[in-house]
């Protein structure tokens, strides 16, 4: 039971928000320590967990090629295509945010996207542009959620299309880790694979809450107009 | 035939090229330490094929990845001012090349996928062409160098040398990231070999009731989901579930399909990511620079997507995984 302190450690580290390289390698020592490991094989561990861990950082092979497609205006050529989807309502702005993200994502190009490149700049004012040409006025609590999905489709658009690259650090930490292990021998493209249908779920359950995120922002709209009417009614009297 | 280890060596090399180009940017604000911290870890790269092959010591190469530790952690690695291309620059690239622009990186992943379904019959006199214990590797990085001969066919940069150079602006900004994963894959392997999988696996099996299929399943998946919750990230979840339900009870007692388990397991932490602040950069960042009132505000917004996604990778774990 000893051995837990270093997954504690981990937890606190992250907590308090140290270098997580560092709380990586103190719980790292840590466990070996308790786990009754002398400091020569300790190093030892963190060479050779590193030399059979490699294959994790291959995406910097990627890297070249989105380099140059992005000094040609990758960036731009997307924010383009994203602003067709402008004359929609805010859920299926964001709608069609999550399905570019997720597709794009899935061959490999999460660098199209992210909460400054494209949440910040692009995808939130669209969205609100939206529920502004609907509503007129754009009362502060349905701004704060519509930033709050705005956010949202960009994690979960990245989260569940990037799994089914293969290049991707999670299935290669997989690949790795159990490779390592158990000695088994599993192919990337398999677990890429597999993570198929659980994009098209979460596309499915994210798709349908932002569809019925425009009728949500209705009814608070027109609770908003109550409240508003109560109160001019209030000061008339 | 194509090895592992020479895709290997190839991002040992791009390491080296990015740390030379660093040494050698003069208004680097970071220059040495960071040139340093790219040089080593392209060296550590290239040595490693000696560790993994049994032939030279690995603690020499754990000194080395605690120096890239050290290095990383206290500032001496930075982020320099690298010219790329401006705004309108950019734009006016955009409207010439348009969707054009896309077809380098479809490149990529076309070349692997094709690559690793003929990889079985590509081969030269009986020795076949592609690693067979690594093919998804060696053609992702054959893809990766299609891609950029595509990219230089198509754009015609002024330099040859532009992938390099972009590519070191993207480096930079990732900075010590980039072996994170490395780190936490150690990190799992070191607690397996200290028994914390066994550990958790114990307070686990007291919640298990024995023989019963549908429990492991839901242990292993609300078990990942709770670790990423607590820890922020799916990647150090993984080896502790794995190790307590994943691979014992699941895959040896059950007969799971590894591929479908584990892939559908790291899924079911994502679901986690999705619920907590220790994802900061997910979670935190977004609603301060949305300059949100409720900064928990982009965490609501995703749990009504997590918790059903978490019940559907259960249900589709149970499903698909045994048979």
């Amino acid at each position: 039971m000893l051995v837990l302190i270093g997954v504690l450690l981990v937890i606190v580290g992250f907590a308090i928000r140290l270098n997580p390289l560092i709380v990586v390698t103190v719980a790292g020592i840590v466990t070996a320590l308790l786990g009754g490991m002398n400091p020569a094989q300790i190093l030892d561990a963190f060479g050779t967990g590193f030399a059979s861990s490699r294959s994790v950082t291959i995406f910097v092979a990627v890297l070249p090629v989105v380099g140059i497609i992005e000094f040609f205006g990758l960036q731009e050529q997307a924010k383009i295509l994203i602003g067709r989807l402008a004359k929609l309502t805010a859920g299926r702005v964001l709608i069609g945010y999550l399905a570019v993200r997720q597709i794009t994502a899935a061959v490999g190009l999460n660098s199209i996207g992210g909460h400054a490149q494209t949440v910040r700049p692009l995808v939130f004012p669209m969205a609100e542009g939206a529920a502004l040409r609907r509503y007129g006025h754009v009362p502060e609590k349905i701004s704060e959620k519509i930033k709050g999905h705005s956010a949202a489709a960009d994690n979960v658009g990245v989260f569940f299309g990037e799994d089914v690259f293969v290049a991707v650090g999670s299935i290669l930490l997989i690949t790795t880790f159990v490779d390592t292990t158990y000695h088994l021998h599993l192919e990337p493209l398999q677990l890429a694979l597999w993570a198929i249908p659980t994009a098209i779920a979460a596309f499915l359950i994210h798709g349908f809450r932002l569809l019925r995120l425009d009728k949500q922002l209705d009814k608070e709209y027109r609770e908003y107009e109550l409240t508003a009417q109560k109160e001019a009614a209030g000061e008339a009297k | 035939m194509i090895n592992v280890e020479a895709v290997y060596w190839l991002i040992g090399i791009l390491f080296v090229a990015w740390a030379s180009l660093i040494a050698a940017d003069t208004n680097h604000p970071r220059r040495w330490g960071s040139s340093a911290f790219w040089g080593l870890l392209g060296l550590c790269f290239f040595y490693s094929s000696w560790v993994q092959a049994g032939t030279a010591p690995g603690w020499i190469l754990g000194v080395a990845v605690l120096i890239l530790v050290v290095l990383a952690s206290t500032g001496l690695l930075g982020h320099g001012k690298h010219r790329s291309s401006t705004g309108p620059e950019r734009e006016s690239y955009a409207k010439r090349f348009g969707n054009k622009l896309f077809i380098p990186a479809l490149t990529l992943p076309l070349v692997t996928v094709i690559l690793v379904l003929a990889a079985p019959v590509l081969n030269i006199g009986g020795t076949p062409l592609l690693d067979p214990k690594n093919t998804t590797l060696v053609a992702l990085a054959i893809g990766a160098v299609a891609a950029v001969v595509v990219a230089l066919l198509i754009l015609k940069p002024k330099n040859p040398a532009t992938p390099i150079f972009e590519s070191r602006r993207i480096l930079e900004s990732i900075g010590w990231a980039a072996l994170l994963p490395q780190m936490l894959t150690t990190l799992g392997i070191l607690f397996t070999k200290a028994g914390v999988g066994t550990a958790v696996g114990n307070l686990a099996s007291g919640l298990l009731p024995k023989g019963s299929l549908i429990a492991g399943v839901l242990v292993y998946c609300i078990g990942m989901f709770l670790f990423t919750v607590l820890m922020g990230n799916g990647f150090a979840a993984f080896p502790i579930m794995t190790a307590a339900i994943g691979w014992p009870v699941l895959v040896q007692t059950f007969h799971g399909d590894p591929a479908i388990v584990f892939a559908i397991g790291m899924l079911a932490g994502f679901c986690g990511t999705l619920c907590t602040p220790m994802a900061a950069n997910f979670n935190l960042v977004p609603s301060a620079l949305l300059e949100m009132k409720n900064k928990y505000g982009v965490i609501t917004a995703q749990v009504g997507t997590a918790i059903p996604l978490l019940a559907v990778n259960i249900a589709l774990m149970y499903f698909l995984a045994f048979h």
